[in-house]
């Protein structure tokens, strides 16, 4: 027993990095919409990246903490309190036990992530500890949090035990303390109008010209009707300049189809495993952060990358994550 | 040489297209790569997706980035391919698995069975002896989790889908839509007539593959008794 859900906030669920390996038999790759916070929240606390996180959407849970943890906050901005002062983002916190972290509704971006030293302890299911809610497997009783449910965390390694004597001594009779260091927050893309790079998709040039033109120039609005399976935009209306003849393939997170709507869907982490509309490009991976940090009446537009180009700006991220995980152990004292 | 075309899939996939309509022959293209890559899988890749023309890849980039290199991950991996696309043609398929599902046709398990009958002007018995005489091959699975995309539906008992779909469909209901026929194998909505249900769990988490069916199997339904389906439920986990 770690952490007691007071409220579990709007959709507050179990992820890691994803479920894959299991695509050919129907099963969904899952896991954390914003990976880049996600694994960044893991590094705060001395976690390796892959382990579970809480996802929050939107508006945030109320939690009790049942024993004193070392935690990190990254993503969205939800004004995470514990017993109603601030605690900051983008480092490790260690909050003692019996205290109420609290999170509100979301100030800026769409999503946040809550990591523990050591990680959320569910099942691993199909090597992966996401929530497949859709399917009512993995993660937490295959399910979002719910009042009264209460959480374990696995037992911290070494590192994260270093990390969590450094800041328990510092807060003596205060319920928490925290790092007076934080990742630079200009490690994460987002931004307020963003333009999210695009690799052209497999029936790009079946696109009418003027929907090719408008596709790269116009923004596009995301419409309510989105979740973490997809985002549907609103925009120009996007045609096929003549029908085709379409077979259901595998789509992947990042596909942006065009229904016959012409109103496009940009298919996200819980995606089916295949579709079957026109697909006129894909998100590159390394901006789907930035897209899952949208919510409903944000604006987008779209600029077009090469594969090649996609590619070396997930490598050029990598390479930072590492500067990033060397950085922060030296001003821990663990190097 | 093997037809073959190459699309990314993104930054992190690739689709080999192996034809262009959807038959026997293509499939079994589809089904010699697929068991190539997953009895030799490349460096860097992550998995794979069969489909009914094509076989999906996925990689990571990562694993297969060279900043030394004039060559993209995408390009490597477009390259492994073509070599063991020309490699493994010429191999034999696996033979195929034939796998029997028990379903109980009509009643409270298949309530639009009798309005299959009657938009193809045809007795119950009728519906139930040409469903289960047939052998489907198992294109793909996906859409959900062990859900089958089955070929070979008999023209004689095509239907079209329900005006007004179901909210929840029962786990295991057996339905044809259009010319299309198929197992749900969680419950989901959905507009297909069902016509009979099975107790076989198609989809089970906690096994190792996941999924009872796979590309390139045959299936064949078995009709049984409403006693013979609730015993087998009572089996079931």
């Amino acid at each position: 027993m770690s952490m007691e859900v007071i409220q579990p906030g709007v959709c507050t669920t179990v992820q890691d990095l994803g479920r894959y390996g299991f695509q050919q038999h129907g099963v969904i790759v899952g896991g954390a919409m914003d990976p880049l916070a996600m694994r960044v929240a893991n590094m705060l606390v001395g976690n390796r990246q892959r382990d579970a996180v809480l996802e929050l959407t939107l508006k945030g849970p109320s939690l009790l903490l049942q024993k004193d943890l070392l935690l990190a906050v990254c993503g969205g901005d939800f004004a995470p309190t514990v017993d109603g002062k601030r605690i900051a983002p983008n480092r490790p916190v260690w909050v003692k036990r019996g205290s109420t972290l609290q999170f509100s509704h979301a100030k800026q971006g769409c999503r946040a992530y809550l990591a523990v030293a050591g990680g959320f302890d569910v099942p691993m299911l199909m090597d992966s500890r996401s929530t497949n809610f859709r399917s009512g497997f993995g993660g937490f009783e295959g399910r979002m949090l719910q009042a009264k449910d209460v959480l374990s965390t696995r037992p911290p390694g070494e590192y994260s035990r270093h990390l969590a004597c450094n800041y328990a001594d510092a807060a003596g009779e205060n319920a928490f303390s925290q790092a007076d260091w934080h990742v630079p927050r200009s490690l994460f893309p987002y931004i307020a109008e963003p333009v999210v790079r695009v690799i052209r998709g497999e029936q790009y040039s079946g696109f009418s010209t003027e929907s090719r033109e408008r596709f790269w120039k116009e923004p596009f609005r995301v419409t309510p009707q989105s979740d973490r399976m997809g985002y549907r935009l609103d925009g120009p209306p996007l045609t096929l300049s003549s029908p085709l003849e379409m077979t259901s393939e595998a789509v992947t997170a990042g596909t942006i189809q065009v229904p016959p709507s012409g109103q496009p869907i940009v298919l996200l982490a819980d995606r089916q495993t295949i579709g079957g509309y026109p697909k006129i490009g894909y998100v590159a991976t390394v901006d789907l952060p930035i897209f899952a940090q949208l919510k409903p009446g944000d604006v987008v537009r779209f600029r077009e990358v090469s594969v090649g180009e996609a590619q070396h700006a997930l490598y050029a991220r990598e390479r930072e994550l590492k500067q990033l995980q060397v950085a922060m152990e030296l001003t821990t004292g663990w190097r | 040489m093997q037809y073959h075309e190459f699309f990314p899939l993104g930054d992190s996939g690739v689709v080999v297209k192996l034809g262009t309509t959807i038959d026997q022959h293509t499939h079994e293209s589809v089904k010699k790569l697929s068991v190539c890559l997953q009895e030799e899988p490349f460096p860097g890749m992550v998995e794979i997706v069969p489909g009914f023309t094509t076989v999906s890849i996925y990689y990571d980039p990562l694993a297969l980035y060279d900043p030394k290199s004039e060559q993209t991950p995408y390009e490597k991996v477009v390259g492994l391919l073509g070599e063991i696309i020309s490699r493994t043609q010429k191999g034999k398929a696996r033979e195929p698995r034939l796998v029997e599902i028990p379903v109980c046709y009509g009643g409270e398990y298949g309530p639009d069975l009798e309005e299959v009958a009657r938009h193809n002007g045809l007795a119950p018995d009728e519906v139930v002896r040409i469903h289960s005489e047939q052998k489907y091959l198992v294109y793909m699975i996906g859409f959900a989790p062990g859900f089958p995309y089955l070929g070979g539906l008999d023209e004689r008992i095509a239907t079209p889908r329900r005006t007004a779909p179901r909210t929840a469909i029962p786990k295991g209901s057996v339905g044809i839509g259009g010319s299309q026929t198929g197992i749900y194998p969680i419950v989901s909505p959905g507009g297909w007539n069902i016509i009979g249900r099975t107790a076989v769990p198609l989809f089970r988490p906690e096994q190792q593959p996941p999924s009872l069916l796979r590309a390139g199997d045959f299936v064949r339904f078995l009709p049984v008794s409403p006693e013979e389906y609730d015993a087998r439920r009572e089996m079931a986990p």
